[in-house]
């Protein structure tokens, strides 16, 4: 796909980070145990994941709503972190004992392209730091092994600090500069958008939380939104998709406002392949897709 | 009974380089000071609600006996590591939760070994050295889908939780005035509020404190939403916390100890002490509900969750 003589991005994912996947698959890492739930998401993420083992990649790139920075982008800039991740949302659901490695010398490559393109940014350094939850599920939903080092950049608060405008021109600058860095890199990266479509939640949940008879969308206009973007990408339209994301983002409160989505297309330079939609479904009433793109 | 309240600024910089700036170390005189009010008081209890410890699952409580972690900020990481333990009353966190639960409002406590709490919380009790004090907290978590009225209703669920169990206790709001960071790399000798009109809709807002016109000030949350803080969640909600856990009126006396930018954002350090006399007395705009009647679903039936609520509070007071 998008390719130079050096590195190449061989796939990009919309791969969200509900911390009920977890919860439902029962990894080791995750102390709480469900009686399963969420199938459908579950097992596209497990279609994806043997599509992209076969890429034989060697990092992965993740943008992260929940590491939220409001001055600059921060990546991670340590080899190792290793620690316990609770959600502090969802604590009943996730509690993860993460061992994870980072491809520092990409992260700095990253950064230093941000950097040059004129936005601030930050490796973090500090070795007590707690790696979010975002990264966390949607790196072990693509990799759960954890056999892959990933590098995890954090995303800002732009569409509220200024407007969903303003957070797109950032995401298309910040994606372009992640897309040099790789080209450069030499290196085989599959990027990980670690959002939510649609994203109004329910406020209560089942005293059986993975009880999937009271799961739904929690209304009809942020699923009609969902198709819409979900139909585009399905036509292979990615540049008329990111062109709707500011509406999308204040119309159906979707997590596109963390850029990450923007982020994605614009690194694999507007793929016009049909992406391959593994799997459409609700958690706690917001939508998620499993999407890849690749093969181009 | 809430013996005083306070308004401290959550963001980790007067805790961990006050010698930076001058503005972090007029905040840091500050919190020594709250700190020395708080341990002559000798409350039984710290209740601090949160703006930096979101939920979406109604209202959490914090309720783990001992809290132990080293906690990173996520913006603020290379200033430092910040390691902490801090107790809890977990008798009175639960009991807030329940009461919290009669008066129609989802809520549950939270007790797990290496739960991260928020910055803001770490923040506040630190600088207040309850490590020494001994003095137990119990934390509440700023759901994101509130608005007034479950907000309200979870400060008088802290009052019967109080009162039933005849406690004493001081009120933390963590919570910045205006919260508009810079959003480049700054020289924190240089720092400066965001934009003027922040710092006019901060001078204003200090203005009510001073004043002791805390009800008066929580009956403009929107406006201070609106016009002070960047949208991040629904409206502004700690005063309204505040206010009602306090008696929801404006009988105090009111100092700001200091008030100071933090990257940007307006950070102060008030305090509220009850006094016989009110600043104003006013008839308020808004009313004090009870009890969270839900979302107001006109096609929920008779007998529901909310209804229930009612009943169980009308059947109390009678």
């Amino acid at each position: 796909m998008t390719s130079s003589s050096s590195g190449q991005i061989v796939a990009g994912c919309l791969a969200p980070h509900p911390p009920h996947l977890i919860y439902a698959e029962n990894p080791p890492q995750n102390k709480p145990r469900s009686e399963g739930g969420w199938e459908t998401l579950r097992w596209g993420y497990e279609v994806m994941q043997k599509n992209l083992d076969a890429l034989n990649y060697d990092v992965l790139v993740v943008m992260t709503p929940h590491w939220r920075t409001y001055v600059g982008t921060h990546l991670l800039g340590l080899p190792h972190f290793k620690g316990i991740s609770i959600d502090p949302v969802f604590p009943h659901l996730f509690q993860y004992n993460y061992d994870l490695k980072v491809d520092v010398e990409l992260s700095t490559a990253i950064s230093d392209q941000i950097g040059q393109a004129g936005l601030p940014t930050k490796l973090m350094k500090n070795p007590d730091f707690r790696v979010d939850y975002g990264t966390i599920i949607s790196c072990h939903l693509v990799n759960p092994l954890w056999n892959k080092p990933i590098v995890a950049i954090s995303t800002h608060a732009s569409a509220a600090y200024f407007s969903p405008d303003v957070m797109q021109e950032e995401a298309l600058k910040l994606g372009m500069a992640t897309r040099k860095a790789i080209l450069g890199s030499g290196k085989r990266a599959v990027l990980l958008a670690s959002n939510s479509l649609s994203h109004r939640h329910f406020t209560h949940e089942p005293p059986l939380p993975e009880d999937m008879s009271f799961e739904h969308i929690t209304n009809h206009s942020q699923y009609l939104w969902d198709m819409k973007m979900i139909g585009l990408m399905k036509d292979g339209k990615s540049k008329e998709m990111v062109s709707l994301i500011p509406d999308f983002t204040e119309q159906a409160i979707s997590e596109t406002d963390s850029g990450a989505l923007t982020w994605l297309m614009s690194a694999m330079d507007f793929p016009k392949i049909p992406a391959k939609v593994h799997a459409y479904g609700t958690v706690i009433g917001t939508g998620n897709a499993v999407v890849e793109w690749s093969g181009i | 009974m809430i013996l005083k309240g306070y308004v401290l600024p959550g963001l980790p910089q007067p805790l961990l380089t006050p010698k930076a700036s001058p503005h972090y170390q007029n905040l840091r005189n500050a919190f020594d000071q709250v700190k020395s009010e708080i341990n002559s008081l000798k409350p039984d209890v710290i209740l601090v609600y949160s703006t930096m410890w979101p939920s979406i699952l109604g209202h959490q409580i914090q309720s783990r006996p001992i809290c132990r972690l080293i906690h990173v900020d996520e913006e603020f990481h290379d200033l430092g590591s910040i390691p902490y333990e801090f107790y809890m009353d977990s008798e009175l966190a639960k009991t807030c939760a329940a009461k919290a639960q009669v008066r129609g409002l989802h809520a549950r406590t939270a007790d797990y070994e290496g739960f991260p709490i928020d910055t803001g919380s770490v923040v506040a009790l630190k600088l207040l050295d309850v490590q020494t004090s001994k003095i137990p907290a119990v934390i509440f978590s700023s759901n994101i889908y509130a608005d007034r009225t479950e907000t309200v209703v979870l400060g008088k669920a802290c009052l019967d939780a109080l009162k039933e169990q005849n406690k004493t206790a001081v009120a933390v709001v963590v919570t910045t005035l205006s919260n508009r960071l810079h959003q480049s790399f700054i020289d924190p000798a240089e720092d400066k509020i965001h934009s003027l009109k922040d710092q006019e809709w901060n001078l204003k807002i200090l203005e009510f404190f001073e004043k002791g016109r805390l009800e008066d000030l929580a009956q403009l949350s929107r406006q201070i939403q609106r016009e002070a803080r960047v949208k991040k969640v629904n409206n502004f909600k700690p005063l309204w916390w505040l206010s009602s856990v306090m008696g929801a009126n404006n009988k105090y006396t009111g100092k700001v100890l200091a008030y100071e930018s933090v990257y940007g954002t307006g950070s102060a350090v008030v305090s509220l002490t009850p006094a016989a006399e009110s600043a104003r007395d006013l008839e308020f705009d808004e009313d004090s509900p009870e009890v969270f009647a839900g979302e107001r679903n006109v096609l929920s039936g008779e007998g529901s969750e909310n209804q229930n609520a009612m009943r169980s509070i009308e059947d109390n007071q009678d």
